[in-house]
This record gives structure tokens, sequence and C-alpha cells, in this order.
């Protein structure tokens, strides 16, 4: 059923990050329209073809609008200059039709001849440029015939130049142009086209013109043109009778017209590229053709006809003008067009490519998005299962352990107590690594909160030491811790959490070293630039030059002597953090109370070791989690490799950063910032109460001397004899001491008398043996009223035979084993001078449920729990050890019950509850005890009565032990906390720390 | 004869608690409430026991109704009905019904009431049988104790 749940979560996981995923995908114009992007790109070519044919008609058609308006200009030029010159003919033969009846008839005799006007004609012949000549012929009525005959001697002819029949009337020429001389004697009546004109001249008075027709002699075509000359003068408005009557004779010019516009468009420009046809219309139904050819080649598509007037009214002429070449297609417009299809096609194209584009790109995009969204939920997942299923199985890890631990108390052969343990080794290695595991977890899914609470950073390090001396000892390691002492004694953060990363780096430098030492080393961050550059030397004592050879061997000035991976930590930069912090130590109580302005401190932590560093391929994998220097690493030394990281992300939380520098087969230093908030006093000194390991004060203002060579171990050793208030004075060898306070001692101490002496094993195994041991017989023989020094010997490790010849040399007193921290010297002191301190009852002594029994038998607690069930097991499981237990269910019941005063031993209180919680409920028991102790306070009466404060023990109990639970327990007065299902070990735990004092005396 | 009876309903307790172990319905926790229960309160475990049940009882009532509404929307009340009913069934070594408990809040947390309904049947139905397999082994136990208290004067 189990796993079908989990199905559905999965399923409902699918589904909101599909959903998510929904809302994400913003579409854009193009991408919603992407299955028409190739269906706009075809139409916009379609388009663009369409746009381009168009701009080539247009163009052709400005093209044929030119041309024909070109055409029709020099159509009309053309006409325009024939007409004229036509007239202009015409004109002239009007003039000599004057002249002709001026000489002729109003002069008598006639002053005309042929000859004469023969003459006239020839030398006027270029004023009439159109007429090929010009002739006179005398009307000449038949009854007169014979009279004309005779007189001129000749006969009338016809055209065809046969004598002349009988006529009403004759027309015959009797003068011509030279030009036309072979007319002269014809009847111009004889001929059909002159004789219609000959009538319709005299009848109108006016120059007609006949049709074109072939003329004689040239047998070009041509028309003739006619002027009647009249005898007399006419009236002012004759009638065509009249006219007739006063008819002398005619003027008759031919035109050759063929020729003569042949010339006359010669002088044209541009007669190349037109053709000319001149056409009487006359007829409107049956166009003549004067001039040009008849067959019609040229451009027919397009001809221009310019009305031509030749001074005749009768006869309608008209000149059609075409071009020679069909017009040529347009270069300019086809490749104008062209090339506006061809650019119109590539724009098209690239914004194709454009929208493809942006297509491809945000389709990736999506694609990229829902597979990152598809990552974080996987991501989501992995953090959710890891977390559940560390949680699941620390469960039954816990009932494993559990069992283990039970199946230690019964009786069990040393075969099976070894299984046991190691079973249970295992286990508690397993729930670390689960814990691990669960603490990345929730780092990676953001859920880790960091506490600020005050702590004791030097007792944390402590702590952290004092885990790993038993490892660091039996290797020979030595381990040692530095705290600066700019560093606040209180500062607020997560102390569990600076635990862990100290746990972890230490934890890693014992894993990997086999020799030389661990150093922990904590300062200011502000504080190592200047030390980098202080170049100022310093006051110590003894010097540098001593120690660097030492039996052959290189030496180096670090910890152990053995070389470290980063330089900064040895003592040439050491020396100047000492030394900055000594000058400040006189003065520290007022500095630091400056340095407090600020509100945050950041202080750097290194951890150095000597072990076998990290190969120089693996250092950039480091702090990935699960990633070891290599595969081997996990065979030898164990681990899985997730604690750098782990260390990592906290220490980033912590807003610092982790660092290291590292040397193979030389050691690695790693080195981490981290921000902690200072601490303000009130709470400095409520917390400090609370904190079970006080440093002893008994020691304030007493002074030591330190005998160590190497200046680093020596500043370390004097920083933990400081903290509680020793002086401390280093010398580099014990003859120096001894010589020093055999001095001193003559000269009745104008220096320090030291009342400890504290010689590191090496030191005193380096000088001889006896000068030390001389020299003290020296210094007691000199009887100083003093009391002695008291030796003390400080060893990392130490065999029998060197602790009896230690004890020889006058190490009676004590030896202090490494790595220091400040309870097991405080403890050594203590016992070395005698300061009285009696012995804790010791905790670890008690065990097991008749103890339980004893602690709570007769006590009377109180358990509250909304829970009925719960209530009942806890009832159940306290009556069981003999406790008077009352059940409260909720929590304002239980503050009902805690009034004070109240006969209650203990409180156990769940945490989750309705209306009120146990958090909440426990604050307010608090503060109602705290009212009533103030009260007490004033009148001390009745606070002698009852012994001591109000203050009831309040256990919480909670299903789960997450640490920041504990936090919140202790932060709002809690004294501890049970585990939800009562166990007997966990109860015990909780209880003992309450009823400590007083089972011996209630038992 | 009765002895031997009082034996054999001890035996087949034992198989049957074997089997809760086995099954995973109960957990270690069933066994230290057994080791609670002494001369000085002879029903302790019967009696948590019926108290479980009747709190349980309450709770998946509740838990129904809630669900059942059709503008359902309180699953904060849910939530702590569910604590409830884990931290009492955590406290019995009711290990199944706790952890059905754990999904049923799961699904709450994340408002997905087809899940919550889903938890609630599996809810249910694992608490049917826990309670079945419970009152068979007070049945056996009840048994057990008037047979042995036969056989206590005998024995006196």
């Amino acid at each position: 059923m189990g796993l079908k749940l989990q199905q559905s979560h999965h399923h409902s996981v699918a589904a909101k990050v599909n959903e998510q995923m929904g809302t994400k995908r913003g579409y854009t114009f193009i991408q919603a329209n992407r299955a028409w992007i190739p269906k706009f790109l075809l139409l916009w070519v379609m388009v663009m073809a369409f746009l381009s044919i168009w701009i080539y008609k247009k163009m052709d058609a400005d093209n044929k609008v030119r041309r024909k308006e070109v055409l029709s200009s020099m159509c009309d030029q053309r006409a325009r200059m024939l007409q004229d010159q036509f007239s202009v003919s015409v004109n002239h033969v009007h003039a000599l039709a004057i002249l002709v009846s001026t000489f002729h008839y109003y002069k008598n005799p006639s002053a005309i001849d042929q000859e004469t006007f023969a003459e006239y004609t020839a030398r006027t012949a270029f004023e009439r440029p159109l007429l090929s000549g010009v002739a006179y012929a005398e009307r000449v009525i038949h009854s007169e015939r014979e009279k004309f005959e005779r007189q001129h001697g000749w006969t009338i002819k016809t055209m065809r130049r046969e004598p002349s029949p009988i006529r009403d009337e004759y027309a015959p020429v009797i003068f011509s142009q030279e030009t036309v001389s072979y007319i002269e004697s014809l009847d111009m009546m004889s001929g059909e086209e002159d004789r219609e004109n000959i009538l319709r001249a005299r009848a109108t008075g006016k120059a007609v013109l006949t049709s074109p027709f072939r003329l004689l002699g040239s047998h070009h075509l041509g028309v003739v043109l006619t002027f009647p000359v009249y005898k007399s003068k006419l009236p002012l408005r004759p009638t065509v009778e009249e006219r007739i009557e006063a008819t002398a004779g005619y003027l008759g010019g031919a035109f050759d017209v063929e020729s003569l516009v042949e010339n006359l468009l010669g002088q044209l420009a541009g007669n190349q590229a037109i053709l000319v046809n001149v056409y009487d219309i006359t007829n409107s139904s049956d166009h003549l053709i004067m001039y040009g050819h008849q067959n019609q080649d040229g451009d027919l598509a397009l001809l221009h006809e310019s009305k031509l007037d030749f001074g005749d009214p009768f006869r309608k002429h008209q000149m059609i003008c075409r071009y020679h070449q069909k017009a040529p297609t347009s270069s300019t417009a086809l490749t104008t067009a062209f090339l506006f299809f061809v650019i119109f096609i590539l724009v098209g194209y690239i914004l194709y490519g454009a929208a493809t584009h942006i297509v491809k790109v945000e389709d990736d995009f999506h694609e990229m998005q829902e597979l990152m969204v598809r990552a974080e939920a996987a991501d989501v997942a992995k953090s959710q299962f890891l977390a559940t299923v560390s949680h699941e199985i620390r469960t039954p890890m816990n009932g494993i352990l559990g069992m283990l631990a039970l199946l230690l108390d019964t009786d069990l052969s040393s075969t099976q107590r070894d299984y046991a343990q190691t079973a249970q080794v295992c286990g508690k290695a397993l729930i670390t690594l689960i814990n691990e595991v669960l603490d990345r977890a929730k780092i990676e899914a953001g859920k880790l909160e960091l506490e600020t609470v005050p702590f004791d950073l030097r007792s944390i390090l402590d702590d952290v030491l004092s885990l790993f001396s038993e490892k660091s000892r039996n290797k020979g390691v030595e381990l040692a811790v530095f705290v600066s002492d700019k560093v606040p004694e209180m500062v607020m953060g997560d102390p569990g959490r600076f635990r862990q990363i100290i746990t972890n780096v230490v934890g890693n430098s014992v894993k990997f070293t086999e020799r030389g030492h661990i150093f922990v080393k904590v300062h200011l961050a502000e504080s190592t630039k200047p030390m980098v550059d202080a170049k100022a030397e310093t006051c110590l004592n003894g010097g540098s030059e001593e120690g660097v050879l030492v039996s052959g061997a290189r030496q180096f000035k670090t910890l152990s002597g053995y070389e470290a991976a980063d330089e900064r930590n040895s003592w040439d930069s050491f020396k100047h953090l000492v030394a900055d912090e000594e000058l400040r130590y006189d003065a520290s109580i007022n500095t630091t109370a400056a340095d407090e302005a600020s509100q945050n401190v950041t202080l750097m932590v290194s951890v150095e070791d000597t072990g076998i560093g990290i190969p120089l391929i693996a250092q950039d994998r480091v702090f990935m989690p699960f990633m070891q220097a290599d595969s081997s690493t996990s065979r030898n030394y164990g681990g899985t490799g997730i604690g750098l990281s782990i260390t990592k992300c906290l220490v980033e939380l912590m807003g610092g950063h982790i660092s290291f520098i590292s040397r193979p087969q030389v050691g690695s230093t790693f080195s981490f910032t981290a921000v902690f908030g200072r601490c303000n006093k009130a709470s400095f000194s409520d917390t400090k109460k609370s904190n079970a390991e006080d440093l002893p004060s008994g020691f304030r203002g007493l002074k030591a001397i330190v005998v160590d060579a190497k200046p680093v171990r020596a500043a370390v050793t004097r920083y933990h004899l400081r903290r509680f208030g020793i002086l401390v004075e280093v010398a580099s060898s014990v003859k120096i001491v001894a010589s020093a306070c055999g001095k001193n001692g003559s000269s009745c101490g104008s220096t320090i008398q030291p009342d400890l002496i504290l010689v590191e094993k090496d030191s005193w195994l380096a000088g001889e043996d006896g000068g030390l041991s001389l020299r003290m017989l020296d210094w007691k023989q000199n009887g100083h009223v003093f009391k002695l020094p008291k030796m003390i010997l400080l060893a990392t490790n130490i065999t029998n035979a060197e602790l009896e010849k230690a004890k020889v040399a006058g190490f009676a007193d004590t030896t202090i084993m490494k790595p220091l921290r400040a309870s097991m010297v405080a403890a050594c002191l203590q016992q070395v001078l005698g300061i009285g301190k009696k012995r804790q009852p010791g905790k670890d002594m008690l065990n097991g449920p008749s103890i339980l029994q004893s602690l709570l038998c007769g006590k009377k607690i109180l358990v509250v729990d909304d829970n009925m069930v719960n209530r009942r097991v806890a009832a159940g499981a306290l009556k069981k050890f003999g406790a008077a237990v009352e059940c409260a269910e909720s929590g304002k019941a239980a503050l009902k019950l805690l009034q004070l005063p109240h006969c209650f031993d203990a409180c156990f209180m769940d945490i989750q509850m309705p209306e009120m919680d146990g958090f909440e409920a426990t604050r307010r028991i608090r503060m109602m005890e705290s009212q009533a102790n103030e009260q007490m306070n004033g009148d001390m009466d009745e606070g002698s009565a009852r012994k001591g404060e109000w203050h009831v023990p309040i256990l919480a109990m909670t299903a789960d032990l997450i640490h920041a639970t504990y936090e919140e327990c202790l932060r709002c007065g809690m004294d501890g906390y049970v585990s939800k299902p009562f166990e007997e070990e966990n109860l015990y735990q909780a209880v003992a720390k309450f009823f400590k004092a007083k089972p011996i005396s209630d038992s | 004869m009765l002895g031997l009876g009082a034996d054999r309903l001890r035996a087949d307790m034992n198989r049957l608690l074997a089997f809760l172990f086995h099954q995973g319905i109960l957990d270690e926790q069933f066994l230290q409430l057994q080791q609670l229960q002494d001369e000085s309160s002879p029903n302790f475990v019967s009696e948590v026991v019926n108290i479980y049940f009747h709190e349980s009882e309450k709770l998946l009532r509740n838990l129904r109704s809630l669900l059942m509404d059709r503008e359902f929307s309180d699953y904060k009340k849910m939530r702590i009905h569910l604590n409830q009913l884990m931290g009492s069934s955590s406290s019995i070594g009711a290990k199944r019904v706790r952890n059905v408990c754990v999904a049923f809040r799961a699904a709450s947390e994340q408002n997905n009431r087809a899940g919550c309904l889903r938890a609630l049947e599996v809810l249910e139905h694992e608490y049917c049988f826990l309670k079945n397999k419970l009152h068979e082994l007070f049945q056996i136990e009840q048994q057990r104790v008037l047979a042995a208290g036969v056989r206590y004067p005998m024995q006196n």
C-alpha cells in the first residue's frame, strides 16, 4: 500500500510539473503561427511577383506614353511644316495669278509672253519649293477657238496630244514654266481631274487641289493646284455665275508630293525612326495615298494622325505617322522589376530564416526549460527521497541500537559481547552516515536553518579535541588548539553546526595523519592581514635559531616540527599573531569592549595537519559529495567522502568560505571563515550559568614557566594556561629556566617566581637529564621561603619507562597528557596544587533500570500530553519506575496544576499540543516561577523555608530528535528531552541530570 | 491438560505476535508496552489499546467527515488529527498505521485530496486489520490468563 501511495505521490509531482510548464510556456506570435510560416513565405513570393509585374507594367506604360507623345509631336511638327510650305507655295501661285491677270489682261497689249513667263517663273521657283512647275491656261470658248488657234499658230490638243474634239470651252496652256513646257497647248479641260479642278476653281475663286494622281512626265504621285484668273475686277460679293463669266484663264501648278515631302522630311531630325504617310481623305471611305508606301510595315500598334490644311476647303488631307520599329521592351523596367523581385525575395527569405530560427531557438528553450523543470523536480524528489529514506532508516536503526544496548546489558560471553559491540559500533557509524546524508539532503532542499544561540567556542573546540584525543594519542600525533584572545569568549551562532564542521575537518585530519601534528587555530579574520605584513620583531624569549637543526634532520617551525603544507601557519607568521596578542593582552578588557562595537565577528579557523595530503589531481573535487581522493582511500581509511561537502555547505551557510592548501606527503591545511554574532553581556551571563563546564577560577594569578623548544607548541600551552588566568613565560630549554631561576632565586625574585614549571617531553629528553634535577636541588638548597614550583611534564604519549624516568628526574607531581583541553588541565592542576574540588558523583558509575528506579522512586511527576494513549503509556512507564504520576491533557491544565506552590518534582511535556504547545506552556511556567522567585528574594524568610528557587525540571517529549528542536527546547526553558516512545536509556540520561544528587539521600 | 492449554495459548500468542512483527504491523514499542504491564497494572496493555481504539475511531471518523465535506479545505485540522493518530500509534507500536499516517500527512501537506482519500481508505483498512489482530491477541491472552488462573491455585 505504501508503494501505491508513493506512486500516486509521484503522479502528483509529475502533474504539477506539467502544470508548471503549461503556465510557463508563453507562446509568442511566431510560435503560435509556426505552421503558417512557409505559407507566409509563399504568399510573400507571390505578392512580390505581382508587385514586380505591376512595376514593370507601369514603367512600360510610361514608356509608351512618352513614345506616343514623341510620335505625336514629331508628326505634328512634320504636318505643320508641310502645311506651311504648302501654303507658301499656294500664296505664290496666287501671286502669279494676280501677276498674269495684271500684266496679261489689264495691259493691252499683253506684257507677258511665253518667254517672260518662263523666265519669271524659273527665277521665282525657289519661292515654290513644293511645285514642280506652273503653267497658265486660257479660257477659250468654242466660238473663239478658231481665232485663238490662228492667233497662236497651233491647235488645241487633248492630254493625249491629239487635236481636241469639239467642246463648249477649252483651257489650253499658253504659258508654262520650262520644267513643264511639255504641256503647252494641251487642253487642261480634257483631263478629268484638271477639268474638275478648273470648274471648281473658277466657281470658288480660290486655290483648289486635285486628288492625287500620277503626274504627267514624272509619273510621281502628285496633286495639281489650280487658281482662277479673272478678266475684270469682280464685285465685292460675286456669285458663281459672275465668277464664271469673269474667268479669263487658270493658273495651275503640280505638286510632286512624293519627292517634295521626301525632301522636306530629309531636313528634319529623326526621320529614320518614323514612317510618314500623307492621305487625301476627301472621300472618307477611300483614302487616297499621297505620300508613303501603301504596304503597312512598321509599328502598327501606334500611330498618330495629324490634320493637314492645304487651303482647299473641299479637300481634306491628313498625315499619319508611325514608328519604323516596334517599341523595344524596356530594359530598365525589366531590370528594375527583376531587381525589386530578387531583393524582396531575399528579404522574405531572410525573414523566413529568422522566423524559423526563432521558432527553433524557442523550441530549444522550451525543451531546456522542460528539462530544467524535470531536473529540478528530480532533484527535489531525490532530496525528498533521501530525507524520507534516511528518516525511515533511522527509526529501525534506533531500534537496532537500542536492542544492542539492551543486549550488552545482559550476561554475554566475551565473544558474544565482542560481536554485539561490533554490531553497535557499525550501527552507530551507519547512523552517522545517515545523519550526514540527511543533512546534505536538507541543505540541498534549503531546509537547513542555522540557529543563533550564544555558545563558548573554546569549550566546543575542547570537546571536539577530546573526541579525537584517544585516536591521536594512539597514533602519536600531537593535537592542539589555539584560540586567539581577540576571539570573544561567547559568540552567537549555531554551536551544533560549528561543532560538526570542526569535527568533520579535524576528523579528516586525524584519519589521514600518521605522524606529526594536527593544529586547530582560531583567530579573527581581520587580524590575519596586518599580521602578514608585520615585520616588527617580537620580544619573545628564546633565539629562533635554536631547534632548527636537531639530530641532523631538518626541523620546521611548526607545532611538531614536521613540515606543514601552508607556511603561513608556521611560527614565522604565527609569532606575529602571538606577539600582537601579547601587546594587547594587558589592555585586553578595554580593547575587547571597543571591538564589540561591531555586531558581527568573522572568525578564521584553520586546521593544519601533517598527513598524507591530497593528491593534486583530486584537489579540485575535494568538496564534491562522495568524492574521495581515489577509490583506495575509502578502502584504507574508510568514510564516504560526504563530510567535506556538508562542511562546505555549512560554512557557506555561516557566511564564510572554506579553502585548503595541500601538498601530497606533506600535509593539508584547511581553513575556513565563519561569521558569528557578538554576544551582549546580558545573555552572556545567562548562558554562562547553564554552561556545564565552567572553568575554575582558582588558578588566577599563578605564574608558570613553559619549557618548550618549539615556539608554536609553547604558544598553545600558554594559551591554555592563560585561560585560567595563569601568567605564563616561555623558555626554550630547561637550562635557561634553571639558570634564570637560580639567578632569580639568589636575587630574591626580582622577576617572576614560578608556581609551575611545565616541561615539554621533547625538551626534557633533549636536555641532559641530570641538569634539571641538579638545578632543582640547588634551588632547594638555597632554601627560599617560597614554595617550590611544581614540575609538570607535558606529553602526547609516554611509555612507562619514560614515566618512571620522569618521576626520578623530578616530575613527581604529574604528567599532563596532550591534547590539552581546559577541563583536563584544570583537573590536573587542581590535583597538583591541591586546590580542593570534590569529585562529582560520577554519572558513569550508575546504570541500569534499577538505578532509574532509585532515581524516580517516590517522585511526583506530571505528564502533559494531549494524546490520551501517549499519556497513558508515559504514565505507565514512569509508574513502573516507582514514580507517582499525574496527568494533564493540555498546556493550560498543566499550568493550573503547576501553580505555585506545588509538589511536583518533574514535568514531562509534549511539544506538539493544540491550543498551547509545549514550548509556550514551558515559557509560562518559567515566567511564573521567576515571578515567584523575585517575590521570594524580596522576603527572605519564606525563601529560606523552601530551599533554593522554584525551578521544576521540564522535559520535552518529542517524536523527532532533531537537533534544532532540542535547541528550541532549551531556549524556552526546558531542561532536556526524551524521545516519545520512552526508551529506558534515554529516559535515564534525561532524568539523571536532575535527580543525580538526590537518590543517595532519598534511598 | 489445562496447563498444556495455557502453554499452547502462549505459543499461539507468540506466533501471532511474531506474525504481527514480521508483517511490520507492530514494532518493538508494543513489547515495551507489554513490559510495562505487571502485577500492579495487570490489564495495562489492553487498557491502553482500548483507549487507543476509542481515540482512533474518533479521529478516523473526524478525518472521514472532513474529507467527505464537499468544500473541504481544512488541511490543517486534518494534520492535527493525523499527528494525534500518529503519536498514539507510535506509542502503542502500531507501525503500519503510523506509516500510513505519514503518507497521509504527506498527501495533506500537498493539499492532494485524491491522495488523502486513498490514504484514508488505506488507513481504515490498516486500522481494522490491526484492531482485529489485537482483539484476537487479547482474546488469546484472556484465555491464557484464564487457563493460567485455573492453573495457578494448582501450583500453589
